[in-house]
């Protein structure tokens, strides 16, 4: 059975994966992962998990070009400059 | 083919593959050969630093090794993980490891003769083999890039504790001093091989691939230009009176022997059969442990 480790290198920091075991159940699994992951107190945290666990997403199509809901989806610098140009040229 | 053709583009772009992504066949077997001979390499690597275990002049240098052996074994286990994804059991690495069909790094193929040797090990050989694992880290595989952070990590303690080993034994008495010199002088051609001949690395298939990030005659330089500095500054001969840094900081030395190199990985060298020989023993005597352990 393959487990994949994700591994929490310091507190307050995210769960990064950091690769595969081979262990029949979670308790050899767990014995294993800190030998191989923790052993020298590199890890404050592991998380274990099935492959088979884990629900793959992949495909991310743009068909719907959803610029809009990101930044790259805004270019400003042309009406800036020209918002700036009206507002220096307008009577105050 | 077009496929192929986008595939490799990509990867020379910077691209990085995954284990589930579409892969050409001869990627994937360049990848498998090429990642399992590593997978060996660290496994058959502590052979002959192994045996100085129980040698050890103290304590603390016994502690040291062993936890140097055991991070090594470890790495192997990363590696054939990685091997297992890409298609080939590890059952299979092991079994054609110990039948002779697959291939591990030069310089595991020689004995240990004194603890100069353990230095010089730890110190120099895993200072080249820590080379070429840097490159690795921009490999086109992801999965074995990645595993190359914690490879490299532990490695670094690898070379401080050879070049503790080292120190203590240049500083000490002047049997220790040639202990080190006379290791040297043993080791100095292996590792001038370590790096392979110098082919264009446009010329490389795990060049081209960009399996590997750079050509083997720039990994070379790249091992002469760090280390041989450290080893004059010790007051340590190397032992080829060609070796000189040129004006425009390129290395020049004597051409190693290529034949030899050969003849040392394709099985030949002087203590290939009898750590091969070990390995079959152990495979075969803790069969019962991993039979016992995966079948759960």
């Amino acid at each position: 059975m393959i487990w994949e480790v994700f591994r929490r290198e310091r507190k307050g920091q995210a769960f990064e994966h950091a690769g595969s075991i081979v262990a029949p159940d979670s308790e050899f699994a767990e014995a294993w992962a800190r030998e191989q992951y923790g052993r020298r107190g590199e890890s404050v945290g592991l998380w274990l998990v099935p492959r088979d666990a884990i629900h793959d997403v992949e495909d991310w199509a743009d068909e719907f070009d959803l610029k809009y809901r990101r930044v790259d989806g805004y270019s400003i610098k042309a009406r800036l400059k020209e918002a700036r140009e009206r507002a220096s040229s307008r009577p105050r | 083919m077009g496929d192929e053709q986008a595939f490799l583009e990509d990867v020379q772009a910077g691209g990085q593959v995954e284990t589930t992504d579409w892969m050409p066949d001869e990627y994937r077997a360049r990848l498998i050969k090429f990642i399992e001979m590593h997978g060996n390499s660290e496994l058959m690597g502590v052979l002959p630093e192994r045996e100085w275990i129980l040698r050890a002049p103290t304590l603390q240098r016994k502690l040291a090794l062993t936890a140097k052996v055991q991070d090594e074994v470890g790495h192997a286990q990363l590696i054939y993980r990685v091997v297992e994804d890409l298609g080939k059991p590890r059952e299979r690495c092991l079994a054609d490891l110990v039948d002779g069909k697959a291939k591990f790094h030069n310089v595991f193929h020689y004995p240990t003769k004194t603890w100069g040797d353990v230095g010089v090990i730890a110190w120099l050989v895993d200072a080249a083999a820590i080379i070429s694992q840097k490159a690795l880290l921009k490999c086109s595989y992801a999965p074995y890039a990645r595993i190359m952070k914690k490879i490299c990590w532990e490695e670094s303690f690898h070379i401080l504790h050879g070049r503790d080993v080292i120190l203590a034994m240049v500083t000490g008495t002047p049997e220790q001093f040639e202990l080190v010199q006379e290791a040297l002088n043993r080791w100095w051609w292996p590792l001038m091989q370590f790096h392979g001949n110098p082919i264009p690395k446009d010329e490389d298939p795990m060049y081209v691939w960009r399996i590997k990030s750079q050509g083997n005659e720039e990994a070379r330089q790249q091992f002469l230009e760090g280390y041989v500095p450290q080893i004059w500054e010790l007051g340590l001969t190397v032992p080829d009176p060609k070796l000189r840094r040129r004006d425009d900081g390129t290395w020049e030395y004597t051409e190693p022997d290529w034949s030899e190199l050969k003849h040392v990985v394709t099985g030949h060298g002087p203590k290939t059969e009898e750590r091969l020989a070990f390995r079959r023993r152990f495979l075969e005597q803790e069969q019962w442990v991993r039979d016992t352990v995966l079948a759960a």
